[in-house]
């Protein structure tokens, strides 16, 4: 299994993350070897098995929609890097018309 | 005998019979840190001023004379991925090197009433990827018993403050091995529980179908101690079982008679360091002695565990570290031009390169076109793995494997080669597929004086019955004895 550069560019920009070239060949030449070997699940005939997703025998987990006390807006903000009044702050998102 | 050496239930008798107090014995933990942290680096923050004031409150309750827990005024340490109200905790991250958590993780809040003393958070490989804790964003921690190799990982802060006394106890968290293995490379008892055993709340995620919390101790009453502390069900961790805990300090003996011993011959490899070979068959014929039966169990589908490991847990942790967008909390890279080039630059500056590779490899297998091929795959090679482990207990009540393949290895020998290193994680991975109890408690030691690490499983809850193996072995052994040369 080979990794090409662009497929190390196209997953590095699903996941949001910027890579320098240097870590494009090191993330191609090191990505192929694992999923080289991870190949050898291939060994395994799988088609009649179920998928296990959670070890525990539990589904849907619910509450009553009871009012709980939650963290404060100033203890929610003061983690943030940058912020104005009562607000996390962004670099502009909507386009402005011409 | 230093304070700092002592056990939680011998410094709980000490504190009880008024011969010593938690203000002594945590200024005591607190010179031994002084003494030997430029050496081993195994914490990231050393909580001195939080330490002795719960010291002093957990003083005058003892003084007062109601009923006293058994963690009352021990000094604990906390791996620096749990959450704790007002301490910074920084998953060894530049992302989160100035982050301040709201609120305590809810194993953090069970040992705050039960008034254990925070003696400090405990360094890690970052967000608890790797197996030597050298993916720490902090430097390196060494190996108390030989400052050149690595303490194991990623709880290898935690190993290595327990082993050189510079904590009575610890907490770590196990995704694939994170507990057992820098036990077993330190020398000391640690445990993952049932998936669902511990609440996950204020855990930071790493590969949340995965992760555990669990005790780092040196011996294994203290290890029964706390998960007894720790253990149960919160309304915080909708996956947190709703099993009633079982008192597990009561229930240690020294018999075992009537316990069914599954050897896997699946787990005695070829490349298999003899030194490791010989401790953990050496160990196995002493639980004999004390009354178990032994017989070979078959786990075939163990060769396909590590590489069922890579993609679940990568996959889990790419989705589970897209949080980290420098919106909320973290640090951010400025300036930036615009949102998307702010995710990116701010991702690339904050995570270290094994956290970079492995969101890839989960992103990859998550990709479009790919998730059959991958995620799916993985999902039902582990059903796979574990009906081996539901066979193998209709037949035995433990299961007794090596820990790892051969003890502590040389800083720097394998951080070339990520492929290597996650192999070296053998016989840890299968446990958290499956999400079974394990103890990894010392069997030995090398010719040259490094630990050996015996694991014990067991099914799923069974607790009570992997500690009693382990303290069985442990009461008619020495290794607990023996202390590193620092």
């Amino acid at each position: 299994m080979k990794l090409s550069k662009e497929e190390v560019e196209h997953v590095a920009r699903l996941a949001r993350l910027a890579v320098s070239e240097e870590e494009k060949e090191a993330f191609s030449r090191q990505l192929s070897e694992i999923l080289t070997y991870i190949g050898k699940l291939n060994e395994l005939d799988t088609s009649k098995v179920q998928p296990t997703s959670h070890v525990l025998d539990l589904s849907n987990v619910l509450r009553d929609d009871v009012i709980r006390e939650s963290l404060s807006t100033i203890d929610v903000l003061a983690n943030a890097p940058d912020r104005v009044s009562d607000f996390f702050r962004v670099p502009k998102i909507i386009e402005e018309r011409e | 005998m230093n304070l700092a050496q002592f056990t939680i239930h011998e410094l709980h008798e000490q504190l009880k019979n008024r011969k010593t107090t938690s203000g002594e014995l945590t200024r005591s933990v607190l010179q031994r840190i002084e003494a030997v942290e430029s050496r081993i680096h195994a914490f990231t923050t050393v909580t001195a001023e939080l330490a002795l004031a719960q010291a002093e409150a957990a003083d005058r309750w003892l003084r007062s004379g109601r009923p006293v827990h058994p963690l009352t005024g021990i000094p604990i340490a906390l791996k620096d991925n749990l959450c704790t109200k007002g301490v910074r905790t920084t998953c060894a991250s530049r992302i989160l090197e100035n982050f301040v958590p709201p609120y305590d993780a809810t194993v953090v809040g069970r040992l705050k009433e039960s008034g254990a003393v925070f003696i400090g958070k405990t360094n890690m490989d970052e967000f608890a990827m790797g197996s030597s804790t050298e993916n720490s964003a902090w430097g390196l921690t060494a190996n108390p018993w030989d400052l050149n190799r690595i303490p194991g990982g990623s709880s290898g802060g935690s190993a290595a403050a327990v082993a050189a006394d510079a904590c009575i106890a610890a907490l770590g968290s196990d995704t694939g091995g994170s507990i057992r293995q820098p036990a077993a490379m330190c020398g000391v008892v640690g445990l993952k529980p049932t998936y669902g055993r511990v609440s996950r709340y204020g855990l930071v995620a790493f590969a949340s179908s995965l992760d555990q919390i669990g005790p780092l101790t040196k011996d294994v009453t203290d290890c029964a101690i706390l998960m007894k502390s720790i253990s149960g069900s919160d309304s915080f961790d909708s996956t947190s079982a709703d099993v009633p805990v079982e008192n597990y300090t009561g229930l240690l003996n020294r018999d075992l008679s009537g316990l069914q011993i599954g050897i896997p011959k699946e787990y005695f490899i070829d490349g298999m360091d003899p030194e490791v070979l010989h401790a953990v068959k050496e160990a196995v014929r002493t639980m004999e002695k004390l009354g178990a039966k032994t017989r070979e169990v078959l786990l075939p589908h163990t060769e396909y565990a590590i590489a069922t490991y890579y993609i679940l847990a990568t996959a889990e942790a790419s989705s589970n570290l897209a949080r980290y967008d420098g919106v909320k909390y973290g640090s951010r890279a400025k300036p930036t031009k615009d949102l998307l080039e702010m995710y990116m630059k701010t991702r690339q500056a904050g995570f270290g390169p094994e956290v970079k590779r492995r969101i890839m490899l989960g992103t990859y297998a998550l990709s479009s076109g790919y998730y059959d091929a991958y995620y799916r795959k993985a999902q039902c090679v582990r059903t796979l793995i574990k009906n081996d482990f539901d066979e193998a207990f209709k037949q035995v009540d433990v299961i007794v494997t090596p820990t790892a393949p051969s003890a502590a290895f040389k800083i720097g020998e394998k951080t070339k080669d990520p492929l290597q290193m996650y192999l070296s994680d053998i016989f840890t991975i299968s446990v958290n597929i499956v999400g079974i109890p394990a103890v990894s408690m010392p069997c030995g030691f090398t010719q040259t004086g490094l630990p050996i690490g015996l694991q014990i499983m067991g099914r799923p809850f069974a607790e009570a019955t992997v500690l009693n193996a382990a303290y069985a072995y442990e009461q008619a052994t020495e290794w607990r004895k023996k202390k590193p040369n620092l």
